[in-house]
Parts: C-alpha cells; sequence; structure tokens
C-alpha cells in the first residue's frame, strides 16, 4: 500500500505542543513589545507616555487599559477570555479594558487556535502577564507613599494602601512604573483564586456590539486600495492539472483584468496547500464569477479518478476479514487472551459502524487578501494557523517568511478548516503575478469540493460479557483512511482482554483536523457498542459503565501514544450527569434517554439526552444535559456555556444528516441543498450545563463536549424504539416503530 | 453596465453594475456595506438577509435591478446607535460565536418581531428555519428573540 497523499490526521501533534508549552514554558520574550525589533530593550518600555510592562499590555495616563489577544478568534470566544484573565490579574476596571486583536509577532508566543489548546496553553502566561504589570504598579504606589508594597492592592484599576485607605489610579501610576525594571515573570506573586471577581462571571463577547452592527471584522470584509478580486477554480478530480482553459474568451468578459493558469503544487505532492488550477482576476467579486461561469477547462489526470465511497466500503469489508499480521493489518494493542474470552463469554456481540466524510462548511467561505511587492508581502486572513500562512506564502512566493506581515482577522468559523490556509497560498502566487493587492473569494462549491475532510471510518467490533456481566472482551478493527486510533483508546486498560487492530485504505482525498478529531467519530462508536454490551449484559448502562471504569483514580498512559486517563474524573460527570438528567425514569414508549462520555482535549464530558421518535419514525432531541469537568477554573461562565451549548447541537448537527458522497475522485456535493444542516427547527429544545470543578488546570471547550453527543443521542433512540444506529448519519436508518 | 439608483439604510446611491449583479455584491463590493454576508449564493443559508421595504429578502438572489424603487435596509441601517431590541439582547445574552451569520439571523429576526411582537418557540423555527448558524447557537437565538420581545415590551409600557 502506497503512502496516502496527505499525512494522517494527527490529534495528538497539539497535544505534544501543549506539553511543551506546558513544562516550563520560557515567557522571556513577552517583555518585548510587540512590533518592536529584537533588539528593543527587555523589560518596561515607555513611548507616548504609556505604560507598557510586556506584549500583552499597554496602559495609558488615562487610565485605559489596552490587552492584546493573540489568538486567532473563531468563535470560540478568546479573544474574551484570555484578555479577562491578564484583567484578573492586573487588578483592571473590565470596563475600561480595551482589547486589541494582536497581529503575527513572535512577541505573542504561539498564536494559532487548535486542538482547544488556546487556554491550557496560555492561561497560566496571562496570569503572569497581568501580575507582572500589577507587581509594577504597586511597587509604584508603594515608593510613592514610601510604604512597604505588601500593604498594597490593586483592584478595579486603582492601587489601594489598605491600612490609610489612599489610592491612586492606574493611569496616575503609568509615569513611576514605566521607570521600573521589569520583575521575573516567572517569580511574581499569583492572585488566589478565591479572590478572582472577574473569571468565572458572565462576560459578553467584546466583539458583540461590531457583530450585531456589521461592523468590517472578518476575512471577507478586508479591502486594500487597488485590491482586485479572484476566483480560483481547481481540477474537481483532486490532482488533476489543467492543460487549457478558454482564457483568451475569459480575458474578453467585462471587468476581466487577466486570467492564466497556475501549474504549480506547494508544497509538492500535498493537496492542502497551492494546487494546479485557473486564476481569473477582476474589478469586482461579481465580475469573476460571472466569468468564472464560461470558463472550460481540460484536466488531466487525478489519481483517484475512478474511486468512488462504494469502492472504500467495499475494501474496508474485505479488510475487516482479515487475520493480524496481514500486510496492511497493523496490531496497536494484545491484552489477554481474546479468543479465550469470547469462548467462556455469557453474551458476545458483533457490529459493524460506520461514518462517511464531512465537510467544514465553514458559513464564511474560504479567503484570503494578499498583497506581495517585490520580496515583502501582507497578508489578512481569516486564519487559524496565521503562522502557518505566512510559511505556506513564504514558499510559493519564494521570500524569507521574515519578509511576509500578517493580520489576522475575525473568522467565520474554524472547526479545524482553517488551520490550513490554502487560499492564502493562491491569493499570494496570483497577487505576484499582477502586483497589486488580491483578495482571493472561494464560492460554496469550492469550499465542498476543496475542503480538507473529516475522513469517514469502519469499524468492524466483537465484545463480550461474562456471567457476571461484566465487560470482559473488546476486539475493534479500524479501517479508515488514516487512522490516529492509538493503544491506548478507551476502552483499552479497563477490560481484561483487548485487541485493536488499524487498517488504511489508499486514498487521495483531502483530510483535515474536523472540530475534535478522531474523538468526534471514536465517541460515537464506543459508547454505542458499549450500550449494545451493557444491554446484552442486561444493566442498566449509567451502571454499567460506572462499574466499567472501575475504582482506580489515574490509569497511566501505555505505549508511545499513551496517555493518562482519569477515571475519578469520568465516573463523577458520568455520576452527575445520570443525577441531574433524572436518569433511570420511566418513560413512554417512543422516549428515551441515552448516554455518552469521553476524555478528549484534556476534558472529561457526559451527557445524557433525551428524544422522542414518532411512530413514522420522526426525531426530536427535547433535552440534552451535560456535566462537564474541565478543571478548576471556567474563565468566561458565558462564552464557556456558550461552547458546550454549541457543541453539543453541531455534534447533532453533524450525526443527523451530513454526509458527502465520494464518486470518481471527487465530492458529488457542491452547496446546502445537497447537505442539510442542522437548523432551527431541530436544534435541542433544552440543554442544561453542570460544572464539575475539579483540582486540575484550566483546559479547552471549542471540542470536547462535542464527542458525548452523537452516542448519546443514539443510544436514546435505542432506547425509544428498540433500533440501533450504527451508521452515519443518523438520516440513513429507519427509525419508525409500531 | 447600468446605471441604478438605490435607497439603502436611507441614503440614496448611484451605482454603475452589471443588471443581473446580485444586491449583495453591490453592498458588499460598491457600497462597502459589509455587514451582509455571502454563504451561499443560492438561497440557502440566508446570512444575506436583508430588508426589501421591511419584508425580509435574500440579497444574494436579488438582482440589483430589483432593488431599485425599493427601502433596502441593512444590517447597519436597523437601528440608530446599535439600539434595536435584538441587538441588545444578543448583547445581553452574548449570543454570537463566531458571529458571521448573526446579521442574517438578525435581519430575519427584525422582520418577525415587527409582524408577532411576542413569537412563540413554534413562530420563532418557522420564522427562522431559513438561517443557518454553523456553531449552531440556535439555542441563544431562539432565547435572544425572547428576550428582544420582553425589551420591545418594556419599552412600550414606558412609552404609555
Amino acid at each position: 500500500m502506497s503512502a496516502p497523499l496527505t499525512a494522517p490526521v494527527d490529534r495528538r501533534s497539539f497535544l505534544k505542543l501543549a506539553a511543551m508549552a506546558g513544562g516550563g514554558l520560557v515567557i522571556g520574550y513577552y517583555v518585548r513589545p510587540a512590533g518592536l525589533a529584537e533588539t528593543a530593550k527587555p523589560g518596561v518600555e515607555s513611548t507616548d507616555g504609556l505604560f507598557i510592562p510586556n506584549a500583552f499590555i499597554r496602559i495609558a495616563p488615562d487610565g485605559s487599559v489596552s490587552v492584546y489577544s493573540a489568538r486567532p478568534e473563531v468563535g470560540q470566544g478568546i479573544k474574551t477570555s484570555l484578555p479577562m484573565v491578564v484583567a484578573e490579574e492586573l487588578g483592571a476596571d473590565w470596563k475600561s479594558v480595551t482589547v486589541i486583536s494582536a497581529t503575527l509577532d513572535d512577541a505573542f508566543g504561539p498564536q494559532f487556535a487548535g486542538g482547544s489548546l488556546s487556554t491550557p496553553m496560555s492561561y497560566e502566561t496571562m496570569r503572569k502577564m497581568g501580575a507582572a504589570a500589577r507587581t509594577l504598579l504597586v511597587r509604584a504606589a508603594a515608593l510613592t507613599w514610601g510604604v512597604p508594597e505588601g500593604e498594597c492592592v490593586a483592584e478595579k484599576g486603582v492601587v489601594r494602601h489598605t491600612p490609610t485607605g489612599r489610592s491612586l489610579r492606574f493611569g496616575d501610576l503609568v509615569a513611576k512604573a514605566s521607570t521600573l525594571p521589569a520583575p521575573d515573570e516567572n517569580s511574581v506573586r499569583l492572585k488566589d483564586p478565591k479572590d478572582f471577581t472577574l473569571l468565572g462571571t458572565r462576560v459578553g463577547g467584546v466583539d458583540n456590539s461590531r457583530v450585531v452592527t456589521g461592523q468590517p471584522l472578518f476575512g471577507i470584509d478586508q479591502k486594500r486600495p487597488g485590491m482586485l478580486f479572484a476566483v480560483y477554480e481547481k481540477a474537481p478530480v483532486w490532482g488533476a492539472r489543467p492543460l487549457s482553459a478558454n482564457l483568451d474568451h475569459i480575458k474578453g468578459l467585462p471587468g476581466v483584468r487577466d486570467a492564466f493558469i497556475i501549474d504549480r503544487t506547494v508544497p509538492a505532492g500535498q493537496l492542502t496547500g497551492l494546487v494546479p488550477g485557473v486564476a481569473i482576476v477582476a474589478d469586482s467579486t461579481w465580475a469573476a464569477f460571472s466569468a468564472r461561469n464560461e470558463l472550460q477547462v481540460n484536466w488531466e489526470g487525478g489519481r483517484l479518478a475512478n474511486s468512488s465511497w462504494d469502492d472504500f466500503a467495499r475494501q474496508a469489508g474485505e479488510m475487516a476479514k482479515a487475520a493480524p499480521g496481514t500486510p496492511g493489518v497493523a496490531e496497536e494493542r494484545r491484552d489477554g487472551d481474546i479468543d479465550r474470552a469470547f469462548a467462556g463469554a455469557a453474551r458476545v456481540v458483533e457490529a459493524s459502524y460506520s461514518y462517511p466524510f464531512i465537510s467544514h462548511t465553514n458559513l464564511e467561505p474560504q479567503n484570503s487578501l494578499v498583497h506581495v511587492q517585490g520580496d515583502r508581502a501582507e497578508i489578512w486572513a481569516p486564519t487559524q494557523n496565521p503562522d502557518g500562512a505566512r510559511k505556506l506564502a513564504a514558499q510559493v512566493l519564494g521570500i524569507p517568511p521574515e519578509n511576509i506581515q500578517v493580520t489576522i482577522t475575525r473568522i467565520g468559523g474554524g472547526f479545524g478548516r482553517r488551520l490550513d490556509n490554502d487560499p492564502s497560498a493562491e491569493a499570494a502566487a496570483i497577487s505576484q503575478r499582477l502586483g497589486v493587492p488580491i483578495k482571493v473569494m472561494w464560492n460554496r462549491a469550492d469550499d465542498f469540493q476543496h475542503d480538507h475532510y473529516r475522513p469517514g471510518g469502519f469499524h468492524f467490533l466483537k465484545g463480550s460479557v461474562d456471567s457476571t456481566g461484566a465487560l470482559s472482551a473488546w476486539r475493534s478493527h479500524h479501517v479508515s483512511f488514516g487512522s490516529n486510533m492509538g493503544s491506548d483508546d478507551y476502552p483499552a486498560r479497563f477490560v481484561p482482554n483487548y485487541v485493536l487492530l488499524t487498517s488504511n485504505l489508499e486514498n487521495g482525498v483531502p483530510q483535515g483536523p474536523w472540530r475534535a478529531p478522531g474523538s468526534n467519530t471514536y465517541a460515537w462508536v464506543t459508547c454505542c457498542f458499549l450500550d449494545e454490551l451493557a444491554h446484552a449484559a442486561g444493566r442498566d448502562p449509567v451502571e454499567f459503565n460506572l462499574a466499567l471504569l472501575g475504582d482506580r483514580d489515574l490509569v497511566a498512559g501505555t505505549g508511545p501514544r499513551g496517555r493518562p486517563y482519569n477515571a475519578a474524573r469520568m465516573r463523577q460527570v458520568v455520576r452527575v450527569v445520570a443525577e441531574k438528567s433524572g436518569w433511570g425514569k420511566t418513560l413512554p414508549r417512543g422516549k428515551g434517554m441515552g448516554l455518552g462520555y469521553y476524555f478528549s482535549h484534556q476534558g472529561y464530558i457526559a451527557e445524557v439526552a433525551e428524544v422522542t421518535v414518532t411512530p413514522a419514525g420522526a426525531l426530536t432531541v427535547e433535552r440534552v444535559v451535560g456535566a462537564v469537568d474541565v478543571g478548576s477554573q471556567i474563565v468566561n461562565l458565558s462564552g464557556a456555556e456558550n461552547q458546550v451549548q454549541g457543541s453539543i447541537t453541531d455534534g447533532l448537527n453533524a450525526a443527523w444528516r451530513q454526509e458527502l458522497d465520494i464518486q470518481k475522485g471527487r465530492v458529488v456535493q457542491s452547496n446546502f441543498h445537497e447537505y442539510p444542516m442542522l437548523r432551527i427547527p431541530d436544534a435541542p429544545r433544552a440543554i442544561e450545563i453542570h460544572w464539575v470543578r475539579t483540582d486540575n488546570p484550566p483546559t479547552g471547550l471549542g471540542e470536547p463536549a462535542l464527542p458525548p453527543l452523537a452516542p448519546a443521542v443514539c443510544n436514546a433512540i435505542f432506547a425509544a424504539t428498540g433500533k440501533r444506529v450504527r451508521q452515519l448519519p443518523i438520516s440513513r436508518t429507519d427509525l419508525s416503530w409500531t | 453596465m447600468s446605471k441604478f439608483t438605490l435607497q439603502v439604510n436611507g441614503r440614496s446611491h448611484e451605482v454603475d453594475v452589471a443588471p443581473e449583479t446580485p444586491l449583495l455584491w453591490v453592498l458588499r463590493d460598491n457600497l462597502d456595506l459589509v455587514g451582509t454576508k455571502f454563504g451561499c449564493g443560492i438561497g440557502q443559508c440566508a446570512a444575506c438577509t436583508v430588508h426589501l421595504d421591511g419584508s425580509p429578502a435574500r440579497a444574494c438572489l436579488t438582482p440589483v435591478s430589483a432593488a431599485e424603487g425599493v427601502k433596502v435596509t441593512t444590517i447597519e441601517g436597523l437601528s440608530a446607535g446599535s439600539q434595536h431590541p435584538l441587538q441588545r439582547a444578543w448583547c445581553e445574552l452574548d449570543v454570537a460565536q463566531c458571529g458571521y451569520c448573526q446579521a442574517g439571523q438578525l435581519m430575519s429576526a427584525a422582520a418577525l418581531l415587527a409582524r408577532n411582537p411576542d413569537p412563540s418557540d413554534a413562530a420563532i423555527d418557522e420564522a427562522m428555519a431559513g438561517n443557518l448558524c454553523r456553531c449552531a447557537t440556535y439555542y441563544r437565538i431562539r432565547a435572544g428573540i425572547h428576550r428582544a420581545a420582553a425589551l420591545s415590551a418594556a419599552s412600550a409600557e414606558v412609552r404609555t
């Protein structure tokens, strides 16, 4: 089997980054104010009377505080939450804080938004940034009064001398604080979390008023003087090249400035950067779109021109019959004696689960604005990965990355798609040729047909329960397009006899991370099959799963990709969700409750869905209850709840009806009329969230609340109807009952 | 190319564009009113919802020639000083996530409240079913419309 064209999605690469960041993060570079040269004096800088204790904070003599938001805002609320952390430690009055979106600058440290990592990677750093600035303000006040620093406190933008009640506003202290040497951020005193007054409260998004008035926040809204509008037609079959096109005709159409073929692939052999295509440049978006309707291209090649989803499914079925040791079948883990366990089991259950490729469907179609001038360039893009945009554009343009500036705009939906920067590669190549600012605008068909998809997959499962009703054996063969199931995937380590096999089908389908990569499907397979086994054992699913989670607290990781699993945290969220949802209550036929729980992106989350299925098979999700443990501190209660509410609803969105069809090396769907998305009438009628706070570092919420939803709903459907959903989307299963 | 005179948010604008150009792109490219968003181009997502003489319409399907002689209202003109009850409710309840669809959501909701000041959940579902929210903030959109209805009722009481 030859190597896939695209690298398998490695959901752990982000975790590696996090681990690096978590262990003794060097924060020295933060003391260089953004936008100043590397040689700028480290420590405290003051220009225009501002107090600039580090890259993230500027305080003006009038007391106004500016906090820089370094991470891209994709809707996860990071532009509000991390500045709240700074403001809390600083002792600022939130009402006097202005949040400024940072451009890409080494002074800010890592600036990507992915893997739900912004909070775990930046929380402590942001605390230290705020605390370092507060330390200087307090020192300045103490020196002014000639009193010990320990007698002074900073709160609501004021430093107070507690014994005498004297106070000075931050603005009054700016001049003096600017003369003091910067403290070591790693030794500044942090607040005791019990004294927090801002963190954990409900704070509205800092851009809310601009969002509701239609201000130009997004990538698509950006304009530059002299800008032209471009579309870029890529081959409908991935990997094909344009041999020729009716360029002379296109160039003669109204408003068209240029049309040309780009026959390059950057990086070589990849489908997620610049790929060959035809560019049309025009005076307006509509002129470019209109001209494109008349474009005729002769395409050549495309490795998968004869491959279709049905072929993949057939190959997967054949692969499932292969024994371990067969070429193409990797044994990720083997515990105990699985054959003996099955032979001696009270009940054995076999099932196969499958799910399709799906699309990110960011509502803001992919776009980027790039201006290349000689060996320099500027990018304005809705990117989750601005450093990636810079590096890719540098490769396309053949100029050094440091010659490229990146402005990170607000992003109309990320979900992982915008960790790749193909639109910026296209805009860079086109702008280099024309020498003017170019905005590349994808249409919806481009988005569907040139996405980097959530891969489909097939899981062939066999499990058993023993005479006591306990899970005794679990055998899983995952056939996919780049499996990233690891040897520790649940319920590994919790069942004595366990085998995990993985196989990858050859494919050239571009893939990428889709919200909670891996987990977004593995949770469904795992929790649904566990539900089957609980019923086979004749046990209540909550009780069965709590028993499976056992009585150990922290279960160590095993193997090269092993991760510890905190069973105590998981048991607690399962117990809480069972209690709060009223688990166990008697429901009439056609109504049911189901449990899903999963550990992903450092969060321990359990959800119970309550559904109604009419005899005709119409599904309504009446209520979802979630119990969420993401550590000791919720940063912004409003934003955190919004993420969980959205993840639950998006989980339903993905599972219910979403499905791409791959025919002859291309995606068939071109717009929403062929790809039903969840709309307001189908959203859960009620969502309840219960926070379980544990003494663990705060972690992110962009992803981990999504995976448990699909199994919760499918298990509830079984409880309501007796019908198992073993194939996604749910809409493929007839749910009618009599 | 043809000249068209448009009444947008109470102001008159003259544009010179191809007659079939969708109002969406005239607003965005010619008039610099970029609050109206492009999502699908075929009326399936409603991110481009504007009001034509007070009725919600998809700007991506409205040729500029059909927008002449009617009053066009975009999100930028929904209220003076972002004080429409829906805008206040959206900020108060922190409805948006990425925010890209919200201009369209607000324009659809504003048209709903104009004809039904206190809509039921069912009425909200019916009026808002055309509007996609990829972040799936539907739970808060529903709550936001109810909150706006309450804010409107409260200010109506103050006036009377």
